[in-house]
């Protein structure tokens, strides 16, 4: 059930203001991970207040502080912009959906998920350390 | 921590990915919903059962952890006869 819109949009505000691009409907998840090259991470928002009220600090931080960063940052919003959701998840190969996560892909392959079971009950700096050790270790 | 809380009044487990045992030899992994009269309700669930896995319950569980909760039920109840204990899912 989509939630209205006027609730979710400080939701969306708070990752498209680092500068990331929101992906809304197929084309445009396609146009960003078909045949993607370099590094790319993928934000999957949520309005679980539970596990995405400290996934999105989280991205703040980690975007903000990172030396290493993907090349290019996407995101995405489940629950809401369902077609582009799924969309984007098939370009995940066999993991499985989860939201919020955050999905770092290299060369078209994943080569780290974040999940929500990895977000819940941690702190927006423990899931940002998280993030950052990914950035480190994949980006240039 | 920022973000609104669109579900308040919960348990403190609520949403949380879960563990639970069953006195059955199942292993039930999910988000907590809540624990009731009817016994514990858990949405996106996967089922581990010894009679029928592949994987051992460390090696299904190991798996779940690395590509993600592969929920067979949208929501299911753990009856309370069957509830033995619960334990966070987390990395």
């Amino acid at each position: 059930m989509a939630y209205p819109e006027m609730m979710i949009k400080p939701m969306r505000d708070e990752v498209t203001r680092l500068g990331v691009t929101e992906l809304r409907t197929v084309a445009a998840v396609d146009s960003a991970l078909s045949d993607q090259h370099g590094t790319a991470l993928v934000f999957v928002n949520s309005v679980c207040g539970c596990a995405a009220g400290g996934a999105r600090p989280a991205l703040t931080k980690a975007l903000t502080t990172a030396t290493k960063k993907p090349e290019h940052v996407y995101t995405v919003f489940a629950g809401q912009d369902l077609d582009a959701t799924s969309r984007a998840r098939s370009y995940f190969g066999e993991y499985q959906p989860s939201s919020p996560s955050a999905i770092l892909m290299k060369d078209g392959e994943v080569v780290r998920f974040v999940h929500r079971h990895e977000i819940e009950g941690h702190s927006p700096d423990q899931i940002a350390s998280e993030l950052i050790k990914a950035f480190d270790t994949y980006c240039a | 921590m920022s973000g609104l809380v669109l579900h308040p009044g919960h348990d403190d487990l609520h949403g949380i990915t879960v563990v639970v045992t069953g006195s059955s030899g199942r292993t039930y992994l999910g988000r907590w919903h809540e624990k009731g009269d009817r016994g514990v309700v858990m949405r996106d669930v996967a089922i581990h059962d010894p009679a029928s896995a592949e994987l051992s319950l460390e090696g299904w569980l190991a798996r779940q952890a690395k590509f993600g909760v592969a929920s067979t039920e949208k929501t299911f109840v753990v009856p309370q006869d069957e509830f033995v204990g619960v334990r966070l899912f987390t990395s």
